[in-house]
């Protein structure tokens, strides 16, 4: 039913180590709410991406309990601390019991 | 719907914040919430919640049919307590966020979105 789920995650180019930076992530994903009713009168019943986490060095970041109100294709924008080079990593959980998970390596200068 | 003989039936928003707060006191301000006065399209309304000393922070849309729409929280590993994300609003509200300190306490702030075409069902 849904197009293969691509996770988009967008870093800045380099940071200083201990810096904060802005992380951009997004999840293509119909996030449907579980309120829509199909041509047949019937409820869709609701498929959502309801928790997303971001770790750096697993050091957790932002841990993010998401509802039905949640935009489809979830948009996350958040800051984080680099102390040191290292990989960040991205992980949306869906209601159908899977696990999307995204890495980025990150260097600091 | 029959009317309920309950003298003080308490909303399904009160329900989210005393859900969340546990009935504590909640101080007014000390959040900036970004988002647009008018949301021409319902279905994803940009929004930004800044609450300078928070480790976590509840977003409520009191005028969705379901209140809840995240709850963020911030780890060791966070650089600020700030989020940015895309929301679903039915019609014309007040958005909340309810940020916990690090002392437990609870502060907040409420904007209003008008709401040109609605982001629930259709």
């Amino acid at each position: 039913m849904m197009t293969e789920v691509r996770p988009r995650i967008r870093l800045p180019r380099s940071a200083s180590a201990g810096e904060s930076i802005v992380v951009k992530t997004l999840i293509n994903h119909d996030m449907e709410s579980g309120q829509r009713r199909n041509s047949a009168g019937e409820t869709i019943p609701r498929q959502i991406i309801n928790r997303f986490t971001c770790e750096f060095n697993g050091v957790m970041v932002l841990d993010a309990a998401l509802e039905p109100a949640i935009s489809a294709n979830p948009y996350m924008e958040f800051e984080a601390v680099v102390p040191e080079s290292g990989e960040f990593v991205f992980t949306w959980y869906d209601d159908n019991g899977e696990v999307y998970t995204a890495t980025e390596t990150f260097e600091v200068s | 719907v029959a009317m309920l003989p309950v003298a003080a039936a308490a909303t399904p928003v009160d329900d989210a914040i005393a859900a969340y707060t546990g009935g504590a006191a909640i101080a007014e301000g000390g959040v900036t919430i970004t988002a647009p006065e008018i949301a021409e399209n319902g279905n994803t309304v940009p929004i930004t919640i800044e609450a300078p000393g928070a480790v976590e922070i509840m977003l409520i849309a009191t005028g969705n049919p379901t209140p809840n729409v995240g709850k963020f929280t911030f780890g060791p590993g966070s650089g600020a307590p700030m989020i940015a994300t895309r929301m679903r609003l039915g019609r014309t509200q007040d958005v909340l966020a309810i940020a916990k300190m690090e002392d437990g306490s609870f502060a907040s702030t409420a904007v209003e979105v008008k709401v040109t075409i609605g982001g629930c069902g259709g």
